[in-house]
């Protein structure tokens, strides 16, 4: 057995490359999703050039339908937590709930995060824009690739910059004594940060990636796709850190 | 018990009949239907002659389903109308109170004594060894004249109201003979009550898994008349 | 691509993104779970009735053992074989070829999750191996038992394991579920509308949403519990708490009850993933050996969405009696109720088909029919004591009793496992081009048949006599239990004729691969795509099941065709 990924034939025989086939281009909607559709009235073959860009955002989002599953359960954890208590000894019923003030920077940190998602955007709009992609697909030179890429770059900083402000953030709530196990309330503000955290550094894994995946893939649909389904992941994250910053702050 | 061993163990509280008949009604029907179902599988697979004619849905499929509805709807309004009786409101005030601690792999039973108030239990005081499983604090006047048991033993006739506590895992405290079962979750106090009716030795049983424990966690249950409670009591409270 | 059956036997190779090759390396990784998984059982039902008796590799069981062999024969039976083997391994296997599709539409991703479940069966058995032991806590795992290590033998580095494992599991059922969903609903072929898939497909639908709700939960509720182990914080493990003699945490102030809820709105939904698939096949399989169209096509997948749907809203049926407030037990009682209703519509319809295509039936029985008719047997009988369970006041008396094992063992473990036998005799062709010996099937299913019922159905007996699950021994203090020997031991002799009858269908799958008869293209005359040989993309031209078509002789008619070329 080769220790390889066997690819398939027809993997290659594809239509969906940028060179050849129909441009990467029209708005119309296509096939590849729904089940209104009438196939009878689509041409055989391919079902429109935008297929395959559908179906990795379909794909994508799915998977964050799950993501978002998984913080609704966390969040779970805390409401549960708000109203946990105890008894003393004295038999005096205790609230074990210690409301935490975020630290000031989160604020700082979330006008980031928000900024990032802006330039992703613009990022993303510059790969769909007629013009250039018609250039490419024809040839003539990568201006799509070109414009992109530094809003690109700016959006990897601005998001090493809210990592980076979180790490403040944990330093500055450990100096007012408050660390991971101290309270309920603390333990849970650091896992649900660090769990987002930790989606955010995938993140930027995949920003890195797409940003290479601009040089070097050849099919403009393949770099469209790429660059489209990070920054859908992106602005995901955003708004999680909005509900789980609205919930830190105003639920305490 | 031997000649139960196929079936439930004979009930001895109160509302134990309600149940027992509505578990038969719920076994008959449903046996019914299990029988009935299987009688058609075998004809089904033995049989065919041929049928011209193709079945209607409203005959094969909607009326049966309603009618499996209807018996689905009466199961669940006969079961909740009796477990709104058990289980929606307290016990009377003057039931008798007990206090069931599960802790591995043990069942202890703490009656407050002639204060009838229980005393204040610590935590940091819990030490089996040292005759203190229940961790009661002996600053609290009300601990002093609490009675901790191995053997839970019940007056016939009079209403019983359990709360049931844990101090390490999750037990399943199970009265197969009284038909009570409930989890003693730490950090909670769950509350049950029932009359135990016919005086007798029943076993108590865990039933939720606990550690390696588990299957030996077991008590009785000793249901006297009245003038024997009061002796067992008395006697106990001359021990400590 | 779906080829022609001569060419299917793939060029067998581990490392590949062709989705038939990942879909017979899943059921080859679920065959060696539920051959552990029984071995296990097997020494489960020799330690209840003679528990000083030396086992082969094992030495004597301890109690701790025996709980140890429940919890890892639970786990490898519910995550492996029942999650594995009809979602993910006869999904890749079929599902695209049934929707006219060429592969998944992320083959890369397919062949991911299969090493991801690869790596946690892995991590799962090493477990035995590592100090303390497996975890002792039950496939449930409740916490604190399941949060303090100092808990129990077992709940330290082998609790840590399974929580690993499942973890994993849970990404690869997710990354699995996300795949199916979108070749489903982006890679069918010209024609294939909703309404034109076979049941099997939108059993498949359902089941990747109702992965993607249950698991994405479990996976944060294994999250929060090994951060209750490793990083002292408290969501599990309440005030107060003492282990035998220590004060775990004096300010802790977690709710057990939180685990339960997780775990079980993740835990319902997962037995109706593990029977939805062989819902789906059964109404094939009915179709196909009784030459008649589904019954009701509408009908049953609008019980099957019902049935996704409810699936949702009935956990707490599990916790009756965990202290759950009664007044939330009679809001899941109903919902319970309700979900039974679509399930009977399922059973009702499926002997309407019997009953109506006795005249027209393939004879004599093959024997992927005799295993969907033990599949309703068995659904039938272990269904019929749902609704039983689900009234809480007769639940109080049975939770956590022997008649819940009767109950999920017949209608989960028996029917699952009779449909995925069904699914190996039915689809083996797809796999090796050659048809599985049908001399020694028969004998298979009649001998399983036999053991089945006589191993689970006695055990509502010892649960109406109120036996706990999790007893390692009969006995103890108080003398009831020990008068169930009897039927203990007769439940454990049978337990072994039905597992050792399961080698009749090793040896038939091994003398099959090679020497049984060629199948040809199309051996049961089946309509759906996955056994019409295309080369290059093929449209749908008719509905799933178009059997006895009656405007020309034809007896059936194959759901697509090669698609005429014009591009
Ligand atoms: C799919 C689920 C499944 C299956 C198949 C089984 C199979 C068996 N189970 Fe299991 N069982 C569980 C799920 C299952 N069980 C669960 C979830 C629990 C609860 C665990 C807990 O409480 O934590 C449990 C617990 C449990 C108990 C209760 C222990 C206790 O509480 O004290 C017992 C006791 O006898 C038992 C017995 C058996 C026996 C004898 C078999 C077998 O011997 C039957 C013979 C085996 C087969 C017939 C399978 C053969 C199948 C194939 C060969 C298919 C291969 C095909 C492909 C993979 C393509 N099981
Ligand atoms: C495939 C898995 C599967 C399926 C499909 C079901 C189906 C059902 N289950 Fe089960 N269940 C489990 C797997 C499953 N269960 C497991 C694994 C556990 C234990 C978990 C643990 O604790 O370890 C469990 C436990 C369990 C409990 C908790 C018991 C307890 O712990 O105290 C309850 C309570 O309500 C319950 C209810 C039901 C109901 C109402 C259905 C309904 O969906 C059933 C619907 C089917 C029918 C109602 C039969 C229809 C047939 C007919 C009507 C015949 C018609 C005949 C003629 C017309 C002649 N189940
Ligand atoms: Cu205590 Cu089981
Ligand atoms: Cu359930």
């Amino acid at each position: 057995m080769p220790a390889t990924f066997t690819r398939i034939p027809a993997d290659v025989e594809r239509k969906d490359t940028g060179i050849g086939g129909k441009p990467p281009v029209d708005r119309r909607p296509t096939g590849g999703g729904g089940g209104d559709d009438n196939w009878e009235n689509h041409p055989n073959g391919r079902r429109g050039p935008r297929e395959l860009l559908t179906r990795y955002r379909m794909g994508l989002f799915c998977a964050l339908a799950g993501d978002l599953m998984f913080f609704i359960a966390l969040v779970s954890a805390f409401f549960v937590h708000q109203n946990a208590g105890h008894f003393d000894p004295r038999d005096a019923y205790i609230s074990d709930w210690h409301p935490l003030v975020v630290p000031p920077i989160l604020w700082i940190n979330t006008a980031i995060l928000l900024l990032s998602s802006l330039t992703i955007e613009i990022a993303r709009r510059h790969l769909f824009h007629e013009v250039d992609v018609m250039e490419e697909w024809l040839g003539l030179g990568r201006p799509a690739v070109r414009r992109a890429s530094p809003w690109m770059i700016g959006t990897v900083i601005l998001g090493v910059l809210f990592l980076i402000g979180q790490w403040i953030a944990w330093k500055q709530l450990a100096s007012q004594g408050l660390f991971f196990t101290t309270t309920q309330n603390s333990h849970f503000f650091y896992l649900v940060t660090a769990t987002h955290g930790l989606h955010l550094v995938l993140g930027i894994a995949a920003l890195l990636f797409a940003l290479g995946a601009l040089f070097l893939l050849r099919r403009v649909e393949m770099r469209q796709i790429t660059v489209d389904c990070t920054a859908w992941y992106w602005h995901t994250m955003g708004i999680f850190w909005i509900f789980l910053f609205v919930l830190l702050t105003c639920f305490q | 018990m031997t000649d139960h061993v196929w079936w439930m163990p004979p009930n001895g509280a109160l509302h134990g009949a309600a149940i027992d008949r509505l578990m038969w009604w719920n076994l008959v029907a449903l046996a019914t239907l299990f029988v009935l179902a299987h009688i058609f599988l075998f004809i089904a697979l033995i049989r065919r002659k041929s049928t011209g004619h193709d079945l209607s849905p409203m005959r094969w499929e909607y009326l049966p389903l309603i009618a499996l509805t209807v018996l689905y709807a009466w199961m669940a309004v006969s079961a909740q109308k009796l477990w709104a009786t058990i289980r929606y409101q307290g016990a009377a005030p003057h039931a008798l109170q007990v206090e069931v601690t599960g802790q591995q792999f043990q069942w202890y039973f703490r009656y407050p004594g002639p204060d009838h108030t229980f005393g204040r239990t610590r935590p940091e005081l819990v030490s089996a060894p040292a005759g203190n499983p229940l961790g009661l604090d002996p600053a609290d006047p009300h601990s002093a004249d609490d009675i901790v048991s191995s053997v839970l033993t019940l007056p016939a006739g009079h209403e019983a109201d359990l709360g049931i506590r844990s101090i390490d895992v999750i037990h399943g405290f199970f009265i197969p003979g009284m038909r009570v079962k409930q989890n003693a979750v730490p950090g909670m106090e769950m509350h049950i009550h029932f009359t135990p009716a016919t005086p007798g030795d029943y076993p108590i049983l865990c039933s939720q898994i606990c550690g390696l424990g588990h299957a030996r966690m077991q008590a009785h249950l000793n249901v006297v008349s009245n003038s024997e409670f009061e002796a067992w009591i008395a006697a106990k409270g001359r021990k400590k | 691509m779906s080829l022609s059956v001569q060419q299917k036997a793939p060029s067998h190779r581990l490392l590949t993104t062709d989705h038939r090759s990942i879909g017979i390396n899943y059921l080859l990784l679920s065959l060696v779970a539920v051959t552990i998984g029984t071995i296990l059982s097997i020494f489960m039902r020799i330690h209840i009735v003679s528990p000083m008796l030396k086992l082969p590799i094992w030495g004597v069981v301890p109690p701790e053992g025996y709980l140890a062999l429940v919890t890892m024969h639970g786990t490898l039976m519910v995550f492996f074989v029942l999650t594995t083997a009809p979602v993910n391994g006869f999904a890749s296997l079929v599902l695209p070829s049934q929707i006219g599709a060429e592969r998944m539409a992320f083959p890369l991703l397919n062949a991911i999750s299969f090493w991801l479940t690869t790596i946690s069966l892995a991590v799962l058995l090493t477990a035995f191996f590592v100090p303390g032991g497996a975890p002792i806590s039950g496939w449930t795992n409740y916490p604190p038992l399941s949060a303090i290590p100092a808990a129990g033998p077992g709940q330290a580095t082998g609790m840590d394991l399974w929580l690993l494992s499942i973890g994993i599991f849970c990404l690869a059922s997710i990354l699995g579920a996300v795949n199916q969903l979108v070749t489903i609903i982006s890679k069918r072929c010209p024609g294939m509308t909703l309404m034109r898939m076979p049941l099997t497909v939108w059993s498949w639908l359902v089941t990747a949403i109702l992965i993607l709700f249950a698991f994405s939960i479990l996976l944060a509720a294994v999250v929060l519990l090994l951060s209750d182990r490793h990083f002292a914080t408290s969501f599990f493990i309440p005030p107060g708490e003492v282990i035998n003699g220590f004060a775990v945490d004096p300010h802790a102030n977690g709710s057990p009850m939180l685990w339960l809820h997780l775990f079980w709105f993740f835990g319902h939904p997962e037995v109706y993933i593990a029977i939805l698939p062989a819902m789906g096949l059964t109404s094939s399989l009915l179709a196909n050996f009784t030459r008649k169209p589904v019954f009701g096509y509408r009908f049953m997948v609008v019980t099957t969405l019902l049935i996704g749907f409810f699936g949702l809203l009935v956990w707490g049926h599990h916790m009756f009696v965990s202290g759950m407030n009664p007044y939330a037990g009679t809001a899941f009682a109903l919902t319970t109720m309700a979900i039974a209703i679509p399930s009977s519509g399922k059973v009702l319809g499926w002997m309407a088909m019997l009953w109506r295509g006795r005249d027209s039936r393939v004879h004599p029985l093959p024997t992927p029919m005799l295993f969907t008719l033990g599949f309703l047997s068995f659904f039938i009988t272990g269904g019929l004591t749902g609704p039983i369970l689900a009234q809480p006041v007769l639940d109080a008396y049975l939770h956590n009793t022997y008649f819940v094992v009767a109950h999920f063992h017949l209608i989960m473990a028996m029917a699952g496992v009779f449909s995925l036998f069904a699914a190996v005799y039915y689809w083996f062709p797809l796999i090796t081009g050659r048809l599985m010996n049908e001399r020694l099937g028969k004998w298979h299913f009649w001998l399983s048949l036999l053991g089945a019922y006589g191993t689970f159905f006695p055990m509502h007996f010892a649960g109406l006599a109120g036996m706990p699950r999790h007893y390692a021994q009969l006995g103890g203090s108080t003398s009831t239990l020990t008068s169930l020997m009897p039927l203990q031991t007769g439940i454990s002799h049978s337990a072994f004729l039905l597992a050792a009858t399961q080698l009749l269908f090793l040896v038939n799958l091994a003398w099959s691969a090679r020497r049984g008869q060629p199948s040809g293209d199309n051996p049961w005359r089946a309509t759906t795509a996955e056994w019409t040989p295309v080369t290059k993309g093929c449209i749908a031209r008719y509905g799933p099941y178009e059997y006895r078509h009656s405007i020309n002789s034809a007896d059936f008619f194959q759901q697509c065709a090669e698609r005429p070329e014009q591009e």
